[in-house]
């Protein structure tokens, strides 16, 4: 079953200018195309990197499946929802002028093509005809103006999507064309643009419910049960949605989720543990792909002894990744050693090579004794419990480093006080936890720069904040992608952060169910999945 | 004198109770003390080759998800765990005793004011009281102890406070108190053994429930941290792998089912004893 | 009169106290409920905006009285972590309201089961005179109280789910959607929180019969000719119930304030998880008014335990 999507072509021969929604893959990196491309959903889903057998059959169109959430969702509002989890699930309800595609490049949504000014400071969006909301209305440019302008901050004066903040005017061209002006050049923005378009003042309607131009349109919400949605007969994409009805059901507790997979009550459940996904491959399809996270034993580079590098260097000696890959991924995670995902091939470099994957005790000890501590020290490394994963892997990561005479202790804390103590007011020593990437290649790079809110980890390094600034000012992805990996490299030789793995996302499928297809981005698409046929 | 010897002999007999009881409970006390000082393999080190292991003669529960031999986790758990809930049980009784007591004899203003206080305990999630006793206090397991015996007391105080309601105008307490008896003394020498068969029910079962308990604390960071164990957080630990290696999840299952049978085993013995 | 008076008086005055306790315990544990609504994504901005919104930048004192005064007249709030749509937060009445009946109707259930098969057991128990039975009992019941709860959960999972299919472990039914499934789901976890209740329960009694047994008034009967059945119903059990009415209180007040673990299993939308989950999100108005639901119940149960006290215990009625 081939699906492709619709492909919208502009032929576009302007040198600097950018159009996008175009024909290619992205290979060419000459010019900004390279990351909005079309899609074949289909062979995305398949690429090398998913593993797993999918049932084969014709598909159907029909049906009700029940997915198994691990969080309750934090917003019904797609742009104030932060919580990974709840975008997942909003993915299928709300959808941008562009928006994620399983390759990690962007396709058009409820726009039909967009042109780049040559100065890189205009974006002309001309939408797509007919693309209808939930509640029969047509998209309009009002709805477009309106849904930008809230999230830049334009409405209100507090930006809903910091990167949006670049955002001076959003105006109305024609009853089909938007222009978005913004004061600097940033090749990332238009990955912003893949928030939601939403009906023109629908967020200051008293009770509103969530209405967007998804394959689903939402039925009800209610906490601690789940979010059902059902399907948009209008959808714009030909033939999707499958299912008539989705069922996202909460079940925070991994092994009551073994439980109702085992008794057929969900259909579909990602993010397995190991021994969840052992022991449901014996019943179920089991498919797994490289998910968007990256797990790091998170050192604060501002306290005693952890501010001198070449203790942090001995902790990255000490760590043996291809063990905790082992013992907690399974041995299907991907080892690595900075931060950026593997997945985003074009800006992730390979540094495992810098202090190994396996643990060099000799050369841990050399470190720590020219750092002044010959008899190692206590760390304490304080683990959101809540995870059972991050505290698998902290257990490891305390032997490993008895191993080099460092004294290492876990101290498990709740969720909320991981946010206050270690994230905000970053009171920590180290901490075990993951950071979930988004599809802009920078996101995950730009928080290490010492000036940035969410510098957890105290990384103080001028070299790296001058390579940033590099960033800034470019232009063009390519040469943003030169600086992405000068970026890893240095975090990498300055020890900053003992980045692990970059664990698998494990799904647990019913055996009647086919066309799941995995994204490099948190979402969970449920509008290629159907029943096969009998 | 003949007769007693034979029916001295009989009960020795009978009373199958104090000796499976006293059993049990000594192989417990026995593994917990060695385990303070000898385990057959460390508790920590973690070996990949052994993930998952069945019981063998080498690893008599097996190994867990790390490569460890649960059996010397276990045996280190039990001496910990057996330390917690016997604290706990033994702070929260002495309180319910002391407090019940005097509230259900007395009654009045004191029965009012304890009464209220012991209400809002009993409304108050252990949970949050809990988090409270470590913002304030630190974390370590004297604070366990504290949190748990706290949350533990007013089921003590209600039990005992409902007796000596009972039993506070029983025949042999009046008479005690129009001979002048000192009121302690008919609190703790007169009352308080009449209720112990009754009391020592929630003993049992408070022991139980803080070995259980406990564990929901480690969650919250209170109780003993990762890689220490208590029985509890084994237990949890296991749960995970439940049908790939139900041994995991048996092991502090059954120790703590087996603890807890032997302790009211060894109970019910010296009840019987006592006769 | 003057003693139900008396009774509205002190439970005024708890509910008073644990509401402070609770707005306490939130200003001295760590985390801050605005950090757990932004999580990972938080900006200063947001962050003061929203802390400007929930009112969280005002003095703790004005703070209290403020909740104090729209919970006196009758606004409970909303909750700081759970939408109703778009752009309003569940109220908490709302929130409350929806699990409430899933509770109660559970503790009403395991009670159910728990005074069905416990009170006559017990009897039973005291009574006979079978060394073997004795021993299984006393075996049984013991190892009922020992079964972690999680545990017991599995194995009614198990047992009447997978192997003999009685009911489809998760596929829980709303009660507003049907009722009949919904009780017919809740029977299975109602077993499993009843088993270790029974046991309990059951030992409860024997004991004090047996304790009640070795008494005067019973040794007195016996002398006057008393049938030995004729003094366990009519004279023993009657005073054996007085400590067993007070455990069955605290069961009650225990199942009706949630019971966390067996709705973890069996998926159930109960009042445990939820306090549960508010406490570590920081749900403050959610948690507060939980908390006085429960000692209202609490309150409550302890009263009629007392009421009953007075029927059963005529030497409590005379005073």
């Amino acid at each position: 079953m081939k699906k492709y999507l619709s492909i919208f072509f502009v032929t576009l021969l302007a040198m600097a200018a950018l159009t996008g929604c175009s024909g290619g893959t992205g290979e060419s990196s000459g010019d900004n195309t390279s990351n909005v491309s079309t899609t074949d959903t289909t062979q995305a889903g398949t690429s090398d990197n998913v593993t797993g057998v999918t049932a084969t059959g014709e598909a159907t169109y029909g049906g009700t499946v029940v997915v198994g959430i691990q969080q309750d969702i934090d917003s019904l509002d797609p742009h104030t929802a932060t919580a990974a989890g709840t975008k997942e699930i909003l993915f299928n309800i709300f959808e941008g002028l562009v928006k994620n595609a399983p390759n990690g490049d962007l396709i058009c949504a409820v726009a039909e093509s967009y042109e780049l000014s040559e100065d890189g400071l205009v974006y002309t969006f001309t939408l797509r005809q007919g693309v209808k909301f939930h509640n029969g209305d047509l998209v309009t440019a009002e709805d477009v103006k309106y849904s930008i302008e809230r999230c830049a901050g334009l409405l209100d004066g507090t930006p809903l999507v910091s990167t949006m903040k670049t955002i001076t005017a959003v105006d109305i061209i024609d009853e089909k064309t938007v222009q978005v002006t913004v004061d600097s050049v940033n090749p990332e923005l238009i990955y912003s643009f893949t928030y939601a378009i939403i009906p023109n003042g629908s967020a200051d309607v008293e009770g509103a419910d969530p209405i967007g131009t998804g394959p689903f349109r939402y039925v009800s919400y209610t906490p601690q049960e789940g979010i059902i949605v059902e399907k948009n007969e209008d959808y714009w994409q030909e033939g999707l949605p499958y299912l008539d009805r989705v069922e996202f059901k909460i079940i925070t507790d991994d092994k009551t989720a073994t439980l109702e997979l085992q008794a057929g009550t969900v259909q579909l459940f990602s993010y397995l543990t190991d021994e969840q996904a052992t022991e449901l491959s014996k019943t179920m399809q089991v498919l797994s792909a490289p998910s968007s996270t990256v797990q790091a034993l998170f050192l604060n580079n501002a306290v005693e002894p952890l501010n001198d590098v070449k203790v942090r260097q001995a902790i990255m000696y000490a760590l043996d990744k291809d063990e905790i890959n082992l013992f907690v991924g399974g041995g299907d995670a991907t080892v690595i050693s900075s931060s950026m995902l593997p997945t985003l091939e074009k800006y992730y470099v390979d540094l495992n090579d810098v202090y190994g994957t396996g643990a060099n005790v000799e050369a841990a000890k050399q470190l720590l004794t020219e750092a002044g501590y010959p008899d190692g020290f206590d760390l304490v490394i304080s683990v959101p419990s809540n995870y059972p994963v991050h505290m698998q892997t902290a257990e490891v990561i305390v032997e490993q480093l008895k191993a080099v005479g460092i004294n290492a202790s876990i101290d498990a804390i709740e969720w909320t006080s991981w946010l206050s103590d270690v994230y905000t007011n970053r009171e920590y020593a180290a901490t075990v936890c993951a950071l979930t990437g988004d599809s802009t290649p920078g996101y995950l790079l730009s928080r290490f720069v010492s000036t940035s809110s969410k510098n957890f980890i105290n990384f103080n390094s001028a070299e790296y904040d001058e390579v940033y600034e590099k960033v800034v000012a470019a232009t063009t992805m390519e040469e943003r992608g030169d600086y992405y990996k000068e970026l890893q490299k240095i975090l990498v030789d300055e020890a900053g952060t003992g980045f692990t793995l970059c664990i698998a996302n494990k799904v647990a499928v019913a055996n009647n169910l086919a066309g799941y297809v995995f994204y490099p981005v948190y979402v969970q698409d449920m509008s290629t999945v159907y029943y096969v046929a009998e | 004198m003949k007769v007693f010897n034979m029916s001295s002999a009989k009960g020795k007999k009978v009373n199958i109770y104090l000796i499976i009881g006293a059993v049990m409970t000594g192989i417990i006390v026995v593994m917990a003390i060695v385990g303070i000082f000898w385990t057959p393999y460390s508790t920590t080190a973690m070996s990949a080759k052994e993930r998952f292991a069945a019981p063998s003669w080498q690893h008599l529960f097996g190994t867990d998800n790390f490569g460890r031999d649960i059996f010397s986790r276990v045996m280190k758990a039990v001496g910990t765990s057996a330390l917690i809930s016997v604290l706990v049980v033994a702070i929260s009784a002495v309180a319910g005793i002391v407090l019940g007591a005097i509230t259900g004899y007395f009654g009045g203003v004191v029965d009012a004011v304890v009464m209220r206080i012991v209400d809002a305990i009993n409304g108050f999630p252990s949970i949050l009281l809990a988090l409270v006793i470590i913002s304030l206090l630190g974390k370590g397991r004297q604070n366990v102890v504290l949190a748990l015996a706290i949350a533990f007391t007013p089921s003590f105080v209600r039990i005992v406070r409902g007796e000596f309601i009972r039993l506070r105008d029983a025949d042999y307490v009046v008479r005690a108190r129009l001979m002048g008896v000192a009121k302690p003394r008919i609190l703790f020498v007169h009352i308080l053994p009449n209720i112990f068969s009754t009391f020592w029910v929630s003993v049992t079962i408070g022991l139980n429930n803080a070995i259980l308990a406990e564990s929901g604390l480690s969650y919250l960071g209170i109780g003993v941290q990762a890689p220490d164990a208590t029985l509890g957080s084994l237990l949890s630990d296991a749960q995970a792998s439940l049908a790939s290696s139900p041994w995991y999840a048996l092991a502090p299952g059954l120790t703590i089912v087996w603890t807890v049978l032997g302790v009211a085993m060894l109970s019910e013995g010296i009840g019987k004893l006592k006769k | 009169m003057k003693y139900f008076i008396k009774k509205i008086v002190t439970l005024i005055i708890t509910l008073l106290l644990v509401s402070i306790l609770a707005f306490l315990a939130f200003q001295i544990i760590p985390g801050d409920v605005v950090h757990s609504i932004l999580g990972t994504e938080a900006t200063p901005e947001r962050e003061e905006a929203l802390r400007e919104e929930l009112g969280l930048d005002r003095p703790p004192v004005e703070r209290y009285l403020n909740w104090g005064k729209d919970v006196l007249r009758g606004d409970f709030g909303v909750s700081y972590r759970y939408s109703k749509n778009m752009n309003e937060m569940m109220p908490v009445k709302e929130l409350i309201g929806d699990k409430l009946p899933v509770t109660l109707w559970l503790a009403l259930l395991s009670v159910g089961i728990t005074v069905l098969i416990a009170i006559p057991l017990g009897v039973l128990w005291a009574g006979t005179k079978n060394k073997f039975l004795d021993g299984v009992l006393n075996v049984l019941t013991q190892t009922s109280m020992a079964i972690p709860a999680f545990f017991l959960g599995i194995l009614v999972t198990y047992l009447f789910g997978i192997a003999f299919k009685m009911f489809r472990p998760g596929a829980y039914v709303s009660y507003k959607t049907d009722f009949g499934g919904f009780i017919h789901y809740l029977i299975f976890p109602a077993i499993a929180i009843a088993i270790p209740k029974i046991g309990m329960t059951a030992r409860f009694l024997r004991n004090s019969t047996l304790t009640e047994l070795t008494s005067d008034y019973v040794r007195t009967a016996r002398s006057k000719g008393a049938s030995e059945k004729r003094i366990l119903f009519k004279h023993v059990l009657r005073n054996a119930m007085l400590p067993v009415v007070t455990f069955l209180g605290m069961i009650i007040a225990e199942v009706v304030a949630g019971s966390i673990v067996v709705e973890q299993v069996f998926a159930l939308p109960g009042i445990g998880r939820l306090l549960i989950s508010s406490i570590s999100t920081r749900d403050f108005p959610v948690v507060e008014i939980l908390i006085l639901y429960i000692t209202f119940v609490v309150i409550i149960v302890y009263f009629i335990v007392d009421v009953l006290y007075r029927v059963l215990d005529p030497r409590i009625r005379e005073k």
